[in-house]
């Protein structure tokens, strides 16, 4: 664990304490690391550092534990569910290895997907650090993750999106209007998720049912969650609310699982109610899990770790259940971890690579807030990037604007452009919905129809008769 | 020419109507699948009201006027955070959840300890703070059972957990945080409340309870009121706050409806 790293360039050695010490000061700058005090202090010690992490073998992350084993619930599922025999195509390999490796065309799809189970978070991340941005999208192209529950996610040529349609004061009809337009804009095929304003477990239940009610009603083949804590959501289902997904933010270690108030023990339970409702037509995916970089830190649960790290390490925490969706919450958080247009960039592309390359469905909260230094375009970066990556989905807001969170995230007209912009459908069963009720027709150009199916007509018709 | 070109390349969306429901940005129509000039404009518009938002500070002088109206509170008492500006308190988040040494220092146990302290920060939104702390505490004041409560600590650049600190070193059962949310394009003025027992130095965000959004167009004074009342009634039950406090309020006192049935969910027949 004290082993020093060292590397000398020219008259200079560099001599780095400990592998979390090389590990943060390698990672590309970023306020949360400067906040945490564990950053490079300069662009050549950052150079550096790469140049002795590139150096390490892979097997260094299964002897030395960022984070003791016995000291964190996070780092022993890491290391008891590791797959030697899947591991073995790369233990060989150092970390600058790695990354070659990953680019060339040995690894496609097929052979990424059987190295998962022998890939921890930490190589993960580690390989990550050296990777340019091209180098994040090109590799997480050719991993290829599909899952299911009412829609078929993830599948090469697609690209879904959550509809969240939050409310300041969780109004039913104000939500219920939020929901009709993103329909109506093609969206929802990953999940039709709302941010309750009220968290208690009464509020998570009429918003269940509120939800239910509307995908019964128009048959729509997507599924329903309600972002509150597992433990409420463990409530609903025991009180007969129609829960589709169970939602939990999630971290990179047990100190900050613990601050949300929740244990993998937790997940489990969580996830073996929702799987007893059965709702599900074409699979068997119930969880939803948020992350986002800076989250341990905010927590001060971070182990001097860097923050991406820590973030890699939620992604661990996220596939041991199996989940429909993880969203990485990139913009969310803050300038003091993520700065500006630039830092979010990074860490979305990051977040993305880390969890594809480890297996997992991952989607990105394409956004800013108004006291980060970014703005509308650095977004409409971020989403185009992200789309060539192959991200399996984003959010969609009318208009961008989350009137109860208070950010920006991508909108339901963002997600049209990249579907125009790169070609990419709904969820197959969710994309002949649309073209069903002639909402969208993604063969002809992706074409809105314009107008309002029956059903819908026929509901707007009698609150304008009504309201 | 735009008066006779508009109507070929915008669609309207028939449904624009329903923005009676939401302040959401439903209906904005388009121009193939992308958002009309109008739109475009009026988002940039918004986006720079709630950039500047960020950085007014709060009018400390005139908050202690309104407070000082309130039947029932002490003198209101003035401090700030280790924050010493606006640009050091975004990139440090820990100095503004600690308070300066000196006002640290200067803030002691009095000889009666208050069962609840009244902690008011500027936050992200000073705006938040200037139009609904005072009036949302005059609510509060008139649902809160007798009981001590401290004299409302003003804490500028501060976040969150410096509520924690106040408390502490007032030596207080309770603590209540009214701060201003980060603003959002629609709503600059979003006063959010934290709750937390037993306050100590350190707790995380799993110790306490939110009630957010308090503000006129959203949740409104009484029922903000109502529920704060609701979780100080339940934590002196439990001896507890946060996760192991659910919030189960009735629906008389959170000014919910058990109602879930949306326009959408009428029958489509």
């Amino acid at each position: 664990m004290s082993q020093a790293y060292r590397h000398i360039i020219g008259q200079q050695t560099w001599i780095f304490a400990s592998l979390a010490e090389v590990m943060a000061k390698a990672t590309p700058e970023r306020a949360g690391d400067r906040l945490a005090g564990v950053s490079a202090g300069t662009a050549q010690e950052r150079a550096a550092a790469q140049m002795v992490l590139a150096d390490l073998p892979l097997t260094t992350f299964l002897s030395d534990a960022l984070i003791p084993y016995e000291a964190d619930e996070v780092t022993r599922l890491i290391i008891d569910t590791h797959d030697a025999a899947a591991f073995a195509t790369i233990a060989h390999l150092t970390v600058g290895d790695f990354r070659d490796w990953l680019l060339s065309d040995h690894a496609t799809p097929a052979v990424l997907a059987a190295l998962r189970p022998g890939l921890t978070p930490e190589m993960a991340a580690a390989v990550c650090k050296i990777m340019r941005n091209q180098d994040l999208i090109r590799v997480a192209q050719k991993c290829r993750v599909a899952t299911a529950f009412r829609s078929t996610i993830g599948l090469t040529g697609h690209l879904s999106t959550r509809i969240q349609p939050n409310h300041p004061t969780d109004d039913v009809n104000g939500i219920a209007a939020s929901i009709l337009d993103g329909l109506m804009y093609g969206a929802g095929d990953a999940v039709i998720g709302i941010n309750p304003a009220t968290d208690n477990v009464a509020q998570a239940m009429r918003l269940s049912h509120l939800m239910a009610d509307i995908i019964d009603r128009y048959d729509i083949p997507t599924q329903s969650c309600v972002l509150t804590h597992v433990t409420n959501t463990l409530e609903c289902i025991n009180g007969g609310a129609p829960v589709d997904l169970v939602f939990q933010s999630v971290g990179g270690t047990e100190a900050t699982n613990t601050s949300f108030g929740f244990g993998l023990r937790d997940l489990a339970e969580a996830q073996s109610a929702a799987l007893s409702l059965d709702r599900g037509t074409v699979g068997r995916n119930v969880m939803y899990f948020e992350t986002g970089q800076g989250s341990s830190l905010s927590a001060n649960a971070h182990h001097g770790l860097d923050q991406q790290t820590c973030e890699a390490r939620a992604y661990a925490v996220a596939r041991h259940f199996d989940p429909l969706l993880v969203n990485t919450v990139v913009g969310f958080i803050g300038p003091e971890y993520l700065f500006d247009g630039k830092e979010i960039t990074r860490a979305g592309l990051e977040d993305h690579f880390c969890g594809k390359l480890l297996g997992l469905p991952m989607g990105c909260d394409v956004c800013y807030t108004n006291h980060a230094e970014a703005d509308q375009n650095d977004m409409d970066n971020l989403m185009t990037l992200l789309g060539v990556a192959g991200v399996t989905f984003i959010m969609g807001i009318p208009g961008s604007d989350d009137i109860m969170l208070n950010y920006q995230t991508t909108s339901f007209h963002d997600a049209l452009y990249l579907r125009r912009a790169l070609g990419l459908r709904p969820a197959p069963e969710f994309d002949d919905w649309l073209a069903r009720m002639d909402i969208l027709h993604s063969a002809d150009g992706f074409r809105l129809s314009g107008g309002l199916p029956d059903g819908f007509a026929r509901s707007l018709a009698r609150v304008a008769r009504h309201g | 020419m735009a008066e006779r070109d508009t109507p070929t390349v915008l669609t309207e969306d028939p449904w624009r109507s329903l923005r009676r429901y939401t302040d959401a940005r439903i209906g904005l129509g388009r121009v193939g699948v992308s958002l009309p000039t109008r739109e475009l404009l009026a988002f940039q518009l918004a986006h720079a009201q709630a950039r500047d938002a960020v950085h007014l500070a709060l009018d400390t002088a005139r908050l202690v006027g309104d407070l000082r109206g309130l039947d029932g509170l002490a003198e209101p008492l003035l401090l700030g955070s280790q924050a010493v500006d606006r640009d050091d308190y975004l990139r440090h988040p820990p100095k503004g959840r600690t308070l300066s040494d000196g006002d640290a220092t200067g803030l002691t146990r009095g000889e009666v300890v208050p069962d609840l302290a009244l902690v008011i920060v500027d936050g992200l939104s000073s705006h938040a703070v200037q139009q609904n702390a005072a009036p949302f505490l005059r609510a509060l004041l008139d649902q809160l059972p007798p009981l001590r409560l401290s004299a409302p600590v003003v804490v500028t650049q501060g976040r969150v957990a410096v509520g924690d600190h106040v408390a502490e070193r007032l030596g207080a059962q309770a603590v209540l945080v009214m701060i201003g949310e980060r603003p959002g394009l629609s709503s600059p003025d979003s006063l959010g409340l934290y709750f937390t027992w037993a306050p100590r130095v350190g707790f995380n965000d799993a110790r306490r309870n939110c009630i957010s959004n308090v503000r006129p167009a959203g949740l409104d004074y009484g029922r903000a009121a109502a529920r704060a009342a609701y979780l100080l009634a339940e934590a002196q039950r439990l001896g507890t706050s946060g996760v192991a406090l659910k919030d189960r309020s009735t629906d008389d006192a959170a000014g919910l409806t058990r109602d879930h049935t949306s326009f959408l969910s009428l029958p489509p027949a």
